[in-house]
């Protein structure tokens, strides 16, 4: 009956909630996009600009753009950061060699003003690769210690498993909804 | 809900073209809304439609322009409405060659030439192409072989077209797909074959042996498309021709049993094919010949078309193998298709007998005036070989041509004829005569300068060597006084040859030059002046020199020498020796180099120095905060326009350059009216080296006002080459829309009901009014007083009437200028406005835009249900009729009205009962209130803060409802099991299924046990608009917005 409930939603006007899903290429973002949407594990290739999809999760309507991140694309992220609720920021916890390229790609995205407001979730994905980095040293990496004004959580993740995504999921319905 | 007067459909008589008067920039204005968070289709269709109009209309768009709006369009991709979707792709079509870094939707594209959706596929493939270029063909290589094989044959056609123009950029990544494009040339489908064939040859096209394979392979296997047969056609004729082979090729037969196929169209492009063979002999030519006789007599006008059109070819090359159709073409020349009968009537002229000449002439000026230009010039062409051919015909030719003349006609049909004459005139001496007093003739009265010029130059030259020069001399005088220069200085010149060739004319020619010299123009003045002189020395070589001798350099290389010269000039005058070929320089190039030498003359006056610019910026910068720090200002530079001053936003730049730093100033200019941009500043990204040590934005820039912003670099420490650099700069601002009028910020836009105000009548609220609605009522302060926590309807009306009558005139001209949505839905129908549902009501105002104002609506619903024996509980539920204003077609409960002026409650249900359902009145007896539901809505519309009526009424299992009044296209009996799932699809009304929902809930189909909201739901059902509306009087006015939002937070759970 969670169809009903989402109904009212509808008639009393409730927008859609504009996720972004950013990261660097290979960090797994289409592959979470589609996990998130079908559930499943689809086979993905570099995304050459952008995929869109409305997912519902716990009776809440996203709208989730996944937007590529090889170094040509980046620069592009820019042109959709207008009404963003909530950035999902996917990090290859087993790129050690490329960390601090992700880490200079976040900084200055989250100085945007558009992106002020903006919920961040970070994911440490594809942890089933061993040796990857723990939640911890993504952490540091990134620098997420000094965020300041910013509802923020970092989750561990594999979305080719499956693993970690509900929580992240269930965090920021959550966040969204006690948002003022 | 019904409606009681059906609405009068004015909209339509407006026709004509809608988008007769769109302009660019407003257009790229509206585009903004594809960036609003959740897209409205119906919106943004129009919008994105008159964009497309205007670029197939040749509209041009800046590459920023064309890069914003189509990053803008990107949004779209949220949207799954079908129709937006295939717009965006043509969309992107027309912008990929525009706009910037469209590679942005190539993954976009990708996933939906691959997806499920079949209207997208195809035409995401066009579009995907349209942007991808050699580099990027790679990464969709493996799709686009997919959809070459794909089992749609639209896809297949979109995938095969498409690699044939990228076979333009990319042709070694097209010519891998050559398996694939195989395979669909086996295809059933017509296109598909024929598309597939067209890429396979062209990626074999430079193979010759694989080109021969490909046609062995294919004309033993017989194609099913005759499109793909005829290409088949053209590519064996090309390479029979290059092969040179003989008679009995095998590709020769192959082309001649194809004018035995089953296919006109097969058939024709063979008999095309073997008359346009180079080597074709008569004997070969025969069945092509008969098969094109036969198309002549076939009742389809293209046949005969091409049939006479292709004959009229081969009348040149065999004109023997054509005589043989001659009485075929005989009954075309009365075709009714005078481009049939032009084309037989040429055709007969060239293969016909001098005798028939005359007749057939006289049958092309019956209806000469009727054709074509473009046909035209081919029975001029038809007469000029007629000409060549019978020489003695001159007169009659000459005198139809001359004819021809005199009539209307485009400059290329003129020229083709006064081309003719001249060739006549030169081939036939004694044609002459009469064909130069035909072109004087044609002077006289000639629109086209360029002809009149080129016969003047004629007559200049054939004219003297008549026997009666002198009778030319009044026709080119004549032009002298009528025409425009550049005609005038061709008679000037053509009578310096007379002068110069015909002594006992020279007298008079002088007197008439020296006339010529006081011409207002000084190109006549000068030729004449020139002329004048050469002839008052009455020495025959100078004569020959520089009068009648033709320019004898090449004239190519004259203009290229002289644009040269014009492009870098130079003290020195401009040197003839220097052309190539160089010969005596005659008249021509003597005035050309004349001018040429008045063109650097005029470049002599030096510009004004400027004003020193350091001097006037210096004292604006030191306004700047820290510039004083940085030493003495160096200097500045010229003022750079960064953007095309018809931009949104006109940004200048000028550099001031210090001893260590640079500051950077930009002057910007707010071009729009509705908007006050705040914190304007330019983010640099410096390339290496440069510091930025401070930005100062603007920090307001109303309309039509410059700002300046500026940033302060510091210098690389290292040597000078270090402090060149490019800097990346975007211009940041913070939009903030505002009244045209007052230049005030307002807030922001959309749906937010918090941002409402309040709406007072007589210190009451009655409603809402939204940001949007608020910017239009500004412009009636007579009738609305809007105030910052408030908008009020001026107290200082009276009565019911007058307020009333008011806000009537308001709302009619905001219909009238289009500005509303929900006002489209005009229906002479009103609805009270008051605080409660007993009270006096205030004033009334159209249904259709009580949304605007938040105005509470009352309505009646029934739920008509039936205890069915097998079936169980069943509820009836209605279709709207596809012609209703609201929800067209969408379903909706059994019987529903609004409450309108002087109706109660209990009297409208039963009208709409009786109106909309036919239920008779006996049955009404057993209509029972089931007390009433309300509800707030909010659409692009405006907000609907509803009260429903609720009864039920049990129907006998027997009795099927029927409509009365039209406005309902059927009923249907649902189980209450599967009421939910109509409820919550997209075709039922949302605005009737929370009365629905209520009879599901009392009747106990949803329950607290199958729905874990439940509560929430029967809540939201029962919202206290009562409350809500009633609890604030003006007294606390600015208390309101504050608790409004609180309580209105009530829909935001």
């Amino acid at each position: 009956m969670g169809l009903l409930f989402s109904y009212f939603k509808s008639l009393i006007g409730t927008r859609e909630m504009r996720i972004l899903i950013l990261g660097l290429d290979g960090a797994g973002k289409t592959t979470i996009l589609y996990r998130l949407q079908v559930g499943e594990v689809v086979t993905t290739i570099p995304t050459i600009g952008f995929n869109v999809e409305q997912v519902t999760y716990k009776n809440l309507k996203f709208q989730v753009w996944d937007l590529g991140g090889q170094t040509s694309i980046r620069p592009y992220w820019r042109c959709y950061y207008s009404n963003t609720d909530a950035i999902i920021y996917v990090v290859d916890s087993a790129d050690k060699e490329r960390i601090g390229i992700s880490k200079d790609e976040l900084v200055p995205m989250l100085r945007e003003e558009e992106l002020a407001d903006a919920i961040l979730v970070v994911l440490a994905n594809k942890q089933d690769i061993p040796g990857c980095m723990s939640l911890k040293d993504v952490h540091q990496a990134l620098g997420l210690e000094a965020l300041k004004n910013r509802t923020f959580q970092i989750f561990k993740t594999s979305a080719v498993k499956g693993e970690g995504l509900d929580m992240a999921m269930e965090w920021l319905a959550n966040a969204l909804k006690n948002r003022k | 809900m019904a409606s009681f007067k059906r609405d009068k459909k004015e909209e339509e008589d407006g026709g004509g073209n809608p988008f007769l008067n769109i302009e660019k920039t407003t257009v790229l204005q509206e585009a903004r809304v594809f960036n609003e968070t959740s897209v409205n289709p119906r919106k943004c269709t129009p919008i994105l439609t008159k964009l497309l109009y205007l670029l197939n209309q040749g509209e041009t768009l800046s590459v920023k322009e064309a890069t914003d709006v189509f990053f803008a369009m990107t949004k779209l991709f949220q949207s799954k409405d079908v129709i937006l979707r295939r717009l965006v792709y043509l969309g992107i079509k027309e912008l990929s060659s525009l706009a910037d870094d469209v590679i942005i939707v190539t993954s976009s594209l990708t996933k939906d030439m691959t997806g499920k959706e079949d209207m997208y596929r195809a035409a995401a493939i066009r579009a995907l192409c349209s942007i991808t270029d050699a580099t990027m063909l790679q990464a969709i290589e493996r799709y686009m072989k997919q959809a070459i094989v794909d089992r749609n044959p639209a896809v297949s056609s979109a995938a095969l077209v498409s690699s044939l123009h990228m076979a333009k950029f990319a042709p070694e990544v097209v010519k891998r797909w050559v398996n694939e494009a195989q395979e669909a040339v086996n295809s059933d489908n017509i296109m598909v074959q024929y598309h597939a064939l067209g890429l396979l040859y062209h990626i074999r096209k430079t193979d010759r042996l694989a080109v021969t394979k490909l046609i062995a392979k294919l004309t033993r296997m017989s194609l099913k498309s005759p499109y793909a047969v005829c290409m088949l056609i053209r590519i064996t004729a090309k390479l029979l021709e290059e092969e040179d082979g003989g008679n009995d090729s095998p590709y020769f037969e192959f082309i001649e049993s194809c004018l035995r196929h089953k296919s006109e169209m097969v058939v024709y492009e063979a008999a095309h094919a073997i008359v346009n063979l180079s080597r074709t002999t008569s004997r070969e030519l025969a069945p092509a010949i008969s098969v094109l006789q036969l198309f002549c007599g076939s009742p389809k006008p293209t046949l005969r078309f091409a049939a006479v059109r292709t004959l009229n070819q081969v009348a040149i090359s065999h004109p023997a193998a054509v005589t043989a159709c001659n009485l075929d073409l005989e009954n075309l020349i009365t075709d009714s298709n005078r481009s049939i009968a032009t084309l037989a009537i040429t055709t007969l002229l060239k293969t016909g007998a001098e005798s028939s000449v005359d007749r057939l002439m006289k049958q092309i000026a019956t209806f000469v005036s009727e054709i074509s230009d473009e046909f035209k010039v081919v029975v001029v062409q038809a007469i000029r070989a007629l000409a060549m051919k019978f020489p003695r015909k001159h007169t009659v030719l000459i005198n139809f041509l001359s004819a021809m003349l005199r009539d209307e006609g485009g400059l290329e049909y003129k020229a083709s004829i006064a081309d003719t004459i001249i060739t006549i005139i030169e081939d036939n001496p004694d044609a002459k005569e009469s064909g130069l007093a035909h072109l004087c003739e044609f002077i006289e009265d000639c629109e086209h300068v360029s002809l009149a010029v080129r016969i003047l130059h004629l007559l200049g030259k054939e004219g003297p060597k008549t026997k009666q020069p002198s009778r030319y001399i009044r026709f080119i005088y004549n032009r002298v006084i009528l025409e425009c220069p550049s005609i005038r200085a061709a008679a000037v010149s053509a009578m310096a040859q007379f002068g110069a060739s015909c002594p006992d004319l020279l007298e008079n020619i002088q007197v008439l030059l020296a006339r010529c010299q006081m011409d207002m123009d000084d190109e006549v003045r000068d030729r004449a002046t020139y002329y004048s002189n050469i002839l008052a020395r009455r020495d025959r070589s100078l004569y020959n020199n520089y009068i009648l001798d033709t320019l004898q350099v090449s004239i190519p290389s004259l203009e290229r020498s002289l644009k040269e010269y014009a492009q870098n000039p130079s003290d020195q005058p401009f040197d003839m020796k220097s052309v190539p070929l160089a010969a005596v320089p005659n008249p021509e190039e003597r005035e050309t180099k004349h001018k040429s030498e008045g063109m650097l003359i005029g470049q002599g006056p030096p510009r004004p120095v400027p004003v020193s610019r350091e001097e006037n910026f210096a004292e604006k910068l030191a306004c700047v905060p820290g510039v004083q720090q940085l030493g003495p200002l160096f200097r500045s530079s010229e003022v750079i326009e960064l953007t095309e001053s018809e931009t949104e936003y006109f940004v200048r730049c000028v550099k001031h350059c210090f001893a260590h730093h640079c500051v950077l100033q930009f002057d910007c200019l707010n071009t729009l009216s509705d908007q006050l941009l705040e914190n304007v500043r330019v983010e640099l990204e410096p390339s290496e080296g440069f510091e930025i040590i401070a930005v100062v934005p603007c920090s307001k820039l109303p309309y039509n006002e410059t700002g300046s912003t500026y940033v302060v670099l510091k210098f690389p420490e290292d040597d000078l080459p270090a402090c060149v650099g490019t800097f990346g700069a975007v211009l940041k601002f913070m939009v903030k829309d505002c009244d045209p009028t007052t230049g005030l910020p307002d807030s922001d836009e959309g749906l937010r009901s918090s941002e409402c105000k309040p709406f007072f009548i007589e210190g009451f609220q009655v409603g809402l009014v939204r940001p949007d609605v608020m910017k239009q009522l500004l412009k009636y302060p007579e009738v609305f007083v809007i105030s910052s926590g408030s908008v009020e309807l001026n107290p200082a009306f009276r009565d019911y009437e007058e307020r009333s009558t008011h806000v009537d005139r308001v709302l009619r001209e905001l219909r009238a200028d289009n500005v509303f949505f929900a006002l489209k839905g005009w229906r002479d129908e009103c609805y009270e406005v008051k605080t409660e549902f007993i009270s006096k009501s205030l004033l009334k105002m159209d249904r259709s835009a009580t949304c605007l104002f938040g105005i509470r609506n009352y309505g009646v619903d029934i739920n008509g249900y039936v205890r069915h024996p097998i079936k169980g509980l069943c509820l009836w539920f209605q279709k709207r009729s596809a012609t209703k204003e609201t929800w067209p077609g969408k379903w909706d409960n059994m019987v529903g009205g609004g409450l309108s002026v002087g109706h109660g409650i209990l009297e409208t249900a039963h009208k709409e009962a009786m109106e909309e359902a036919s239920v008779p009145s006996h049955l009404l007896q057993n209509l029972i209130s089931a007390g009433c539901v309300s509800f707030f809505f909010e659409s692009e519309r405006g907000l609907f803060p509803n009260t429903e009526f609720v009864f039920d009424l049990e129907l006998p299992v027997d009795f099927v409802p029927e409509n009365a009044d039209g406005e309902v296209e059927t009923f249907e009996l649902v189980p209450a099991c599967q009421c939910l799932e109509k409820l919550l699809s997209e075709d039922f009304k949302t605005t009737s299924t929370p009365v629905a929902l209520d009879f599901l809930i009392r009747h106990g189909v949803v329950t607290a046990e199958n729905e874990e909201e439940y509560l929430k739901i029967i809540e939201l059902l029962h919202v206290p608009l009562q409350s809500v509306y009633q609890k604030f009087s003006k007294s606390n006015a600015n208390d309101i917005i504050k608790e409004n939002g609180t309580s209105l937070c009530l829909r935001n759970i």
